[in-house]
């Protein structure tokens, strides 16, 4: 039995359907992102399972227990919020402490455990001072250590990364995976960073207008997307709809092959068994540095997008330019079948 | 038509003399504080030491701390300060107790109709005349009134004309006052503070009393100055709906044609607590913490 199961979840804002008939099951120990554009009713989701939204229909199960209708305060869970909701007039230490105190923890037992929580976040020399005095960085921390403090079975974590500036997030990234693995919490994480959610999650949930597009590892959603839509979300992605005669089935179907798995050859190239080769012409080069990024014109109509590493330093009058007629070469084997 | 050259002497002359300029500035405002305001009181304060020839009964200017000490140890003096200042406090106390759940529906709950109907409700009172509003709850409150009439079926009497009356007049009186900048504090509360609240295993009494009230003292301070402070000094509310019940402002009134310098004395009493009030207020540190 998996630790959270939502079954068949319903939630409508006004006529607008935020979530429409949602089924997860979450693993106990498990860091799971919820990913998807704004306004694809992944952040609902997470406000359900934190009980500050009732749901409509379906129902939420937390270590087999019903909590679907619970208030948030009878709920082994705690969030981190976006923009940290800290206690504007409290300290730091009593921030932490606040949940502490719901729970009638004796007070001395109740500073021990909150200074414990502040220092696994480095951060005890700021115990004494109000949040308007830490910077972006800092708050994302003691938000972290005032729900971890709790030993929450799930720890919901609603885009927390958003506010901070590039670097910090990535050093944030790594140090709540570390805290993660630590804790042996689940974490339900929420981001419509597809990076971010690649980066750090052991199953990706995609989120697309209040449904669930797919559920997968990051190589899963990666390599094998199920929807067009899971395709583009989820870094860059061709998308070529393949006459029924090449393909397996009868009907029509399309396939998704990313940018790095085709390579360019000279319109000369004998193509190999097991290759697809489609010809056409090249109308853009993008040199990006580390790599360089081709857009294709095929005969057949359509564009591609071809990305070459370049791993070594490109040699005067060599490579492919502009105009130049090519074929994309791809193995059939890396090309995803897409059935929605 | 304006030009670069056209000479406008009032202004040039006032932008080369900044004294000038800020005298023609504060000329105003400053002949109506001082002159007004602060004078009136202190002719108030010096009042207080004159006394009253007990033969004819005239005023005379002179100095007696005889006003002052009446007021210390008259027992008819002493108790009805501390009445009044028990009065002002209990409307105080009701004015935050009605304000503080009725602004957290308003800013928190309340669709946006609600909350603006609500706010015109707060409102509609201060339109009516402050002896109109006396009146009406003279008349719910008289022995034949509504209250009585309402209550008759399930055999309860009200109070009739006392201290709980005047209590609750002057509560409808100066509840906008406290209603509004509680509702005004509580809008500017980030909702996810409630909902981090209540993650964090708080229920609803707890959120209000750690951190919806620490985050709104600076608005109920405000509030209750006027609550406070009018309270102390108002007569008319317990004239017309206190029956016996004798305030500062009556002992004034009674004082004021037979024995001004004793009635000056005495109302130098609500403006002491006043300003021990506000100080207390300081001290406590809720009016910089925010």
């Amino acid at each position: 039995m998996a630790l959270i199961e939502i079954r068949g979840l319903v939630k409508a804002f006004g006529p607008v359907k935020a979530v429409d008939g949602i089924n997860l099951d979450i693993e106990s120990g498990e860091f799971i992102t919820l990913l998807g554009p704004s306004g694809s009713g992944k952040t609902t989701v997470l406000r359900m399972v934190a009980g500050f939204e009732d749901p409509d229909a379906g129902q939420i199960t937390l270590d087999g227990k019903d909590i679907t209708h619970l208030a948030p305060f009878d709920r082994n869970v705690n969030t981190v919020f976006q923009d940290y909701a800290l206690f504007p007039h409290m300290s730091v230490q009593e921030n932490v402490e606040y949940g502490l105190r719901t729970r009638k923890v004796p007070k001395a037992q109740r500073a021990k455990q909150a200074l414990e929580a502040i220092e696994s976040v480095k951060l005890s020399h700021t115990a004494d001072r109000l949040p308007h005095q830490l910077s972006g960085g800092q708050r994302q921390r003691i938000a972290l250590a005032r729900a971890l403090v709790l030993r929450p079975q799930v720890l919901l974590l609603d885009e927390p990364l958003g506010a901070l500036d590039r670097q910090l997030r990535e050093e944030m990234q790594v140090e709540l995976k570390r805290i993660q693995r630590d804790a042996g919490i689940t974490f339900i994480f929420v981001t419509h960073d597809q990076d971010e959610a690649m980066r750090m999650s052991d199953r990706i949930v995609v989120f697309n207008h209040g449904r669930i597009e797919q559920v997968g590892t990051p190589q899963d959603v990666y390599e094998r997307p199920a929807t067009r839509f899971v395709a583009g979300f989820l870094g860059v992605s061709n998308l070529l709809e393949i006459p029924s005669a090449q393909s397996d089935t009868s009907k029509d179907a399309t396939i998704s092959i990313r940018p790095e798995r085709i390579r360019l050859a000279p319109s000369s190239y004998q193509q190999r068994s097991g290759e697809v080769a489609l010809g056409g012409r090249i109308s853009e080069v993008a040199y990006l540095g580390s790599n360089t990024v081709f857009v294709v014109e095929t005969d057949t109509g359509s564009r591609i997008s071809v990305t070459t590493l370049n791993q070594e330093l490109p040699t005067q009058g060599e490579g492919f330019g502009t105009g130049d007629r090519v074929l994309a070469v791809w193995q059939e084997s890396q090309a995803a079948q897409i059935s929605g | 038509m304006s030009t670069a050259t056209e000479s406008r002497p009032i202004s040039t002359y006032l932008f080369r003399r900044p004294r000038v300029r800020l005298f023609s500035l504060l000329a105003l405002p400053m002949t109506w504080i001082v002159g007004v305001y602060i004078l009136s009181l202190f002719l108030l304060l010096i009042t207080a030491f004159w006394y009253v020839d007990p033969f004819t009964s005239l005023v005379r200017p002179g100095f007696t701390l005889d006003n002052f000490q009446a007021v210390f140890t008259e027992p008819a003096y002493i108790s009805t300060s501390l009445r009044t200042l028990w009065i002002a406090l209990a409307v105080t106390i009701l004015s935050v107790i009605f304000a503080v759940p009725l602004g957290l529906y308003m800013a928190k709950i309340a669709p946006a109709w609600l909350r603006n109907a609500l706010a015109v409700a707060i409102t509609l009172p201060l339109w009516a005349g402050y002896l109109v509003k006396i009146i009406a709850m003279r008349l719910v409150f008289t022995e034949e009134g509504f209250f009585n009439w309402l209550m008759a079926p399930f055999g309860i009497k009200g109070p009739g004309f006392s201290m709980p009356i005047v209590i609750l007049t002057l509560t409808y009186l100066w509840f906008p006052y406290m209603a509004l900048p509680v509702y005004t504090a509580i809008r500017q509360i980030p909702t996810n503070l409630f909902d981090a609240s209540s993650d964090l295993g708080a229920r609803g009494f707890m959120t209000i009393y750690r951190v919806v009230i620490p985050l709104i003292t600076p608005a109920i301070i405000a509030g209750s100055v006027f609550t406070f402070s009018l309270s102390l000094g108002d007569y008319l509310a317990a004239r017309f709906t206190g029956g016996a019940t004798q305030m500062i402002g009556s002992m004034i009134a009674a004082n004021i044609n037979l024995n001004p310098p004793m009635a000056a004395a005495f109302s130098m009493v609500p403006i002491t607590f006043v300003v021990i009030y506000l100080m207390v207020a300081r001290r406590t540190g809720s009016l910089e913490r925010m």
